[in-house]
Formats: structure tokens, C-alpha cells, sequence
């Protein structure tokens, strides 16, 4: 149902956004594969992606700087035509304390998890606006609505998401731009791996689920928020947690 | 090639739905087209694309009627 549709994945190089590229190029979207400094990852994902016989490219930009956005959008707009579905993925953490947080470390989350989910939202929506159609999907996290103690950066860039979600669906409704987020919870990467046996424990004890989420979980909501059949839903922020958070 | 009035105002009749003489020099556009802060965004974009110009945030602001955009891209041009 996506066929032929072009979509930009920020932080596609790996992780959720790796999957969610994957996702999309199964429905026979064209992908661009946004990295920050992973080139030959992103190179391998292209790869796998034009596997699936739809156009894909890896393109270099750093989310929180504004020039190197708007080039970014410019040559993916240039190289598929048209641009169908934004998702926001790209997101960095450097966990502390509140009371041990460098001023830096907060600047650093906020820069590139919010200020970047803003600015790539402003450059394509231009695009959009013409299309008189559009779909943004943010990763926002579950932490965002929660609350998680050593993640006071993270958790203020994330819960802004939602807010911006919110905002830019107001704004953009009219012009048939749809603009919802994903709240994952644990969701099973590298940083879940790094986890010891009472840390894992400790939190399935929370999730109803009585499990970890995939990268899969996460994709397939993404996908389905871009699609043609989730064309009434718009501002949302949708939980993908194993019921973590009601 | 048309006088920049005229494909200002055939973009402004088209995107805003308007009545040509409504399109004035003096009209306004939110006050006598009926449109919107983002019609006024969605005109200045279509307006670049037509003169092929930038218009920076600051300048686009400071357009308020038909006037106003006319003047800003004899300005530049």
C-alpha cells in the first residue's frame, strides 16, 4: 500500500530507525537513510533496502543544524520527486543524575532530539504543504510521558515531542498533513543488551507483556501511522510498551 | 511577460479562491481575502516559486495586503 511512496527515516543507520526503513522498503517505499556518523551502516542498510526492489540512499546530516537539514531534504526531494513520509527517529541519550548533569549533556539531548525533530518538520513541510498531503511520524519514548530518573534530558526532549506532535498536526491539519508520534517502551537494542539479569527483571515486573518489545513492534505502528489507513488519526502519541504506561 | 501585479494577483485568485477585483493593491489578506496566517505562508511560498526568489522570514512577515508583496518583489527584482 505504500508503493512507490517516498519516505526520509532520521537515525536510520541502526536500531529502530534500521528497522523501520526496513519496514517500509518491504511495502515498496523508496528510502533515504539519514545517519549523523555511521556512513558504512547506513551504505549496508541502502543496501538491504534496494534488496526489496525500491530506490534507497544513505544521505549525511546532522539533525540539529538547520543548513545541513534543509541540503538533506532538498536532495531527497530532488532524488525521489516527491516526499510522502517524514519519520523522526534520530535520537542521542547521555544519561545522569540531575544533580551531576553538565549543562552540555542536556544541550546535547535537546539539540538533537527535539530542536532536530523540529527542524527536519519545518524543511519538509514545505514539500507537504504543495502535496496537499503528508505524513510525519516522531519517535517520541514512553519515558516521555513517565518520567525516568537519570534521563532528565531525554525525558524533557521526548515529552516535547509530543507536545510538538500535537502542535504541528493543529497546525497542519488543513493542508491534509498528518502528524502523530510512537511512545516505545524497552524495546530489545543495543542499550537493552547492555543490561544485567536484576536490571532485565526489575523491569519486566512492570510490563504487563511480561516481555521486551522488537524493533518490529515499533515499525509496524509506523508504518500503519503512514499508511492510508490510519488517514483519521492525527496528534496522537501511541504507546508501544506492553502496557507499561495506561 | 505579465506586470508582476497581474501574477500576483492570478496566484492569489487561484490559491485563495477570491474574486479577481477583490484583488486589490490596498486589500489585505486576512482581513479582505479571508485567509489564514498559513494561506498567507502557502501564498509567499507560491510567490517565490513564480519570481524564483527567497523571501526571508523577517520580509515575509511584514507582508500584509497585496500592496505589500508587489512592492517587496519590484524591490528585489
Amino acid at each position: 500500500m505504500l508503493k512507490g511512496k517516498s519516505v526520509l527515516v532520521t537515525g536510520a543507520s541502526r536500531g529502530i530507525g534500521r528497522t523501520i526503513a526496513i519496514e517500509f522498503a518491504k511495502q515498496g517505499a523508496n528510502v533515504a537513510v539519514n545517519y549523523a556518523g555511521s556512513e558504512a551502516k547506513a551504505k549496508e542498510v541502502a543496501e538491504e533496502l534496494k534488496s526489496y526492489g525500491v530506490q534507497a540512499f544513505p544521505i549525511q546530516a546532522n539533525v540539529s543544524h538547520e543548513d545541513s537539514v534543509k541540503a538533506m531534504v532538498k536532495e531527497v526531494i530532488g532524488a525521489f520527486g516527491s516526499l510522502d513520509i517524514l519519520v523522526n527517529n534520530a535520537g542521542v541519550t547521555r544519561d545522569n543524575l540531575l544533580m551531576r548533569m553538565k549543562e552540555e549533556e542536556f544541550d546535547d539531548v535537546i539539540n538533537t532530539n527535539l530542536k532536530g525533530v523540529f527542524l527536519c518538520t519545518k524543511a519538509v513541510t514545505r514539500q507537504m504543504m504543495k502535496q496537499r498531503a503528508g505524513r510525519i511520524v516522531n519517535v517520541a519514548s514512553i519515558v516521555g510521558v513517565s518520567g525516568n530518573p537519570g534521563q532528565a534530558n531525554y525525558v524533557a526532549a521526548k515529552a516535547g515531542v509530543i507536545g510538538l506532535t500535537k502542535t504541528t498536526a493543529k497546525e497542519l491539519a488543513s493542508r491534509n498533513i498528518l502528524v502523530n508520534a510512537v511512545a516505545p517502551g524497552f524495546i530489545s537494542t543495543d542499550m537493552t543488551e547492555a543490561l544485567n539479569e536484576e536490571q532485565k527483571e526489575a523491569m519486566l515486573s512492570v510490563i504487563p507483556l511480561d516481555r521486551f518489545g522488537e524493533p518490529e513492534d515499533v515499525a509496524k505502528v509506523v508504518r500503519f501511522l503512514a499508511s492510508d489507513d490510519a488517514s483519521y488519526i492525527t496528534g496522537q502519541t501511541i504507546h508501544i510498551d506492553g502496557g507499561m504506561v495506561m | 511577460m505579465a506586470d508582476v501585479f497581474d501574477r500576483v494577483k492570478e496566484i492569489i485568485v487561484d490559491r485563495l479562491d477570491v474574486e479577481e477585483e477583490k484583488v486589490t493593491l490596498e486589500a489585505s489578506f486576512k482581513d479582505d481575502l479571508d485567509a489564514d496566517s498559513l494561506d498567507v505562508v502557502e501564498l509567499v511560498m507560491e510567490l517565490e516559486d513564480e519570481f524564483d526568489m527567497e523571501i526571508a522570514d523577517e520580509e515575509a512577515e511584514k507582508i500584509n495586503t497585496v500592496g505589500d508583496a508587489v512592492n517587496y518583489i519590484n524591490s528585489v527584482s
